[in-house]
């Protein structure tokens, strides 16, 4: 009797290749754990910005994710199971100014996901962070509107300025609990360190991040401009340095990007160490207050070359 | 101190708990043994026998003259039915004797236990025997022990490692082995100790086998050339250069054996068969094998005679209505069955029944370099890479990217969100570079 159950059941055997048994994470749950992790920055960020953020946050997400549909609509391609174009949307408006008028963010998440991602042949094969490409578009695009800041609350244009440029222009400092807190004049996103931080927290326990890349970019900012205050206080303190700006935001959501950040521990450490240079060597002495931008993309650009020379010891290599 | 343990790998859900405290047990007699001419790395063997014939017990029923391979017997008393192309576990058809068994009266008892002397068997006789025996790796790859045994001149051999890791998940027959058999398991280390002329034995054991390490320890406590090591919980512990590497902080070179560094592994199952060769002169005709899976009914150890088909073993164990994939093998590396007819040989360690909602295939998405697979590789490469060249059908690149030094462990594989089968296009790029470097 049981013999004639198995010859039945035989018939439904399923041909599996090894490994048969897989890790549960997908890439449609990083994606959305990212998008999570975000959370308590948006919420920092109405909290501050108000309606500002809130009409920002929904345009460039709506406008992101329609971009994509359209575009691999057009291409007859399939559409994506994952949020990634979600996640892009949210990313460009944490790192827009609050006072930005709609149909400027508009066109920058539209930039984004076509010249930042679908044009290199969509997730997974970008060079640049797209958001990121989003937001270097609108610099080039509308350079007054990209720098002109509100305080938070009052949403005040007129006297509002950032931190860092409090600091580079009239050698003002800000308080670092300000700082912490988010009471600062700044993108959507940036401003509040706490919020960034208790996103981050939650990036590394569900494990959506090496902490290579946030580590050695914040160390290296924290070291350079350590000596760069003691030669020149005017250059701002290490704490002030790593609290202003986009730092703490690119540092744990946009250098983390997978796609495009090295594939080698060592790769990783490279592009933490050279992106923190960077970022305060333009602080300190280039033409802009702030560098996280250029610092990521710049490092974006040279990752195909460190995966291409940068590789680990093999086991039994020499 | 820390663990000793090797750099990298993945740690995937032990499920061990299955079938761990089961003591082996035998199964009723099959009345059909399949015994494939070919069950190890090599030449296959030619059958010594007609159709028709009547064998023995541990009568030798098929060899062939080449030094890389090794005899295979008929594991009962029987007739030769028939010399046929047969559904094979790793081959997926072979050649094989197919032997329907026959009332045996002897039993066991045609072989009586001596007590050996090692010293008194020169390293030549105990290949000898091991050959004669038809002893292959038990641990899956099957090589041909007696060729592990010889070290060619020039490599001089200092330690061998016997291996006790079965860092498989679900498989626990090593464990049950050491359990069971632990003093077995020391003879066969100084067995091939004595043959390869290594001074010092290790037994690699996983930190998850505590009782093993424990029996293990008090065995050897006495003897100075022998050391247990605890090795850390963590796949593919098991894997020979991560063993090495473990044990001895030795790396076999690229390209290279275990030889190369001047060490010689074998599995703990292997050493027990030794054991048996010399000690009773009894051949490999049967093996220890973890039946296991959510997909079983009864989760066992048994001591099956080797050449019984799949589906015996499944009707004494049972098979659960959700039953959906049977893997020979460790769910890892293991490999999937077609057919219930298909049956166990030298190298099969367990038989794993999956489930529905465990082989369920996630559709393949883009790769998103989050480079997961590069920080589990075990060997230190870049298996996304490697796949993207062999999708892209650049063989000569892969060279670059040390695709030959693969060892196919899946890790890769198995912590790919975008659950990419890397490790099968790797093993495909394989084939294509031996291919055009040849």
């Amino acid at each position: 009797m049981k013999k004639v159950a198995i010859e039945e059941q035989q018939k439904k055997f399923f041909l599996s290749v090894s490994p048969h048994i897989k890790d549960r994470l997908t890439v449609s749950r990083l994606m959305r754990d990212v998008i999570i992790a975000l959370v308590p920055i948006i919420a920092f960020s109405v909290y501050f910005f108000r309606l500002r953020a809130v009409e920002l946050i929904i345009t460039c997400a709506f406008v992101s994710v329609i971009s994509e549909y359209v575009f691999l609509k057009l291409r007859r391609k399939k559409l994506p199971r994952e949020s990634s174009a979600l996640l892009t949307g949210i990313l460009l408006a944490m790192v827009l100014p609050p006072g930005l008028p709609l149909w400027a963010a508009a066109m920058g998440a539209v930039f984004a996901i076509i010249f930042g991602k679908q044009i290199f042949g969509g997730l997974g094969y970008n060079i640049f962070n797209p958001a990121l490409i989003g937001r270097a578009f609108l610099m080039a695009t509308f350079p007054v509107l990209m720098t002109t800041w509100t305080h938070p609350f009052t949403l005040d244009t007129l006297t509002g300025a950032t931190p860092l440029g409090l600091m580079k222009f009239q050698h003002q400092t800000t308080s670092i609990s300000n700082l912490f807190w988010g009471n600062v004049a700044g993108s959507l996103g940036e401003t509040s360190v706490f919020a960034i931080l208790v996103g981050a927290g939650y990036l590394f326990v569900r494990r959506c991040i090496d902490w290579r890349i946030p580590f050695f970019y914040l160390a290296t900012v924290a070291v350079f401009s350590s000596i760069t205050f003691l030669f020149n206080p005017m250059y701002g303190s290490p704490l002030f340095h790593l609290f202003a700006g986009g730092l703490m935001l690119g540092a744990f959501f946009m250098a983390t990007d997978p796609v495009t950040t090295p594939i080698s521990k060592r790769g990783r450490m490279i592009f933490g160490i050279g992106a923190g240079v960077l970022v305060v060597v333009i602080r300190l002495w280039g033409g802009y207050p702030e560098g996280v931008m250029f610092s990521i993309i710049f490092m974006n650009a040279i990752t195909p070359l460190l995966n291409r020379y940068i590789k680990p010891k093999i086991l039994g290599g020499r | 101190m820390r663990t000793k343990t090797f750099k990298q790998g993945i740690h995937p859900s032990e499920e061990k708990e299955l079938s761990r405290d089961k003591k082996i047990e035998s199964i009723p007699l099959p009345s059909k043994v399949i015994v494939p001419l070919s069950q190890h790395t090599g030449a296959p063997c030619k059958p010594l026998i007609d159709k028709k014939d009547a064998v023995e017990r541990g009568q030798k029923i098929g060899d062939v003259d080449a030094f890389i391979s090794c005899p295979v017997h008929s594991p009962l008393k029987g007739k030769v039915i028939s010399i046929e192309k047969h559904p094979h576990p790793t081959l997926g058809e072979a050649e094989a004797i197919i032997i329907e068994v026959e009332e045996d009266e002897k039993g066991e008892n045609r072989w009586s236990e001596k007590e050996v002397d090692l010293s008194s068997l020169s390293p030549e006789e105990i290949r000898k025997r091991v050959r004669e025996a038809g002893i292959a790796g038990m641990g899956g790859a099957a090589f041909p022990t007696h060729v592990k045994l010889s070290p060619p001149s020039g490599k001089n051999i200092d330690s061998v490692i016997l291996n006790g890791c079965e860092c498989e998940p679900y498989l626990t027959a090593d464990y049950r082995l050491m359990m069971e058999r632990a003093e077995d398991c020391l003879f066969g280390l100084k067995a091939i100790m004595r043959a390869t002329g290594a001074q010092k034995g290790y037994i690699g054991i996983e930190d998850n086998k505590k009782d093993a390490i424990k029996i293990m320890k008090s065995l050897t406590s006495g003897e100075n050339e022998i050391e247990v090591v605890p090795l850390k919980t963590k796949y593919p512990q098991g894997g020979e250069k991560m063993l090495i590497k473990a044990i001895l902080g030795r790396e076999v070179p690229s390209g290279g054996l275990p030889l190369d560094v001047g060490v010689v592994v074998n599995n703990v199952g292997t050493a027990i068969a030794i054991c048996e060769a010399l000690k009773k002169g009894k051949p490999l005709i049967e093996r220890v094998i973890t039946v296991t899976g959510k997909g079983v009914e009864k989760p066992s150890n048994l001591l099956v005679p080797i050449g019984t088909p799949l589906r015996d073993i499944l009707n004494y164990c049972g098979l659960k209505d959700n039953a959906k994939a049977i893997i020979m093998g460790g769910p890892m590396m293991g490999i999937s069955q077609y057919s219930l007819d298909c049956p166990v040989i030298k190298g099969t360690s367990g038989i794993l029944v999956l489930t529905e909602d465990e082989v369920s295939e996630d559709e393949e998405q883009p790769c998103i370099r989050c480079a997961r697979c590069v920080d589990h590789c075990p060997m230190g490469l870049f298996p996304t890479t490697l796949a993207k060249l062999v999708k892209a059908e650049r063989w000569e690149e892969l060279g670059e990217y040390n695709i030959m030094d693969c060892i196919e462990c899946g890790c890769c594989t198995y912590v790919c969100p975008s659950k990419i089968p890397i490790v099968q296009l790797i093993k495909w790029g394989k084939n294509e570079f031996r291919k055009i470097t040849s």
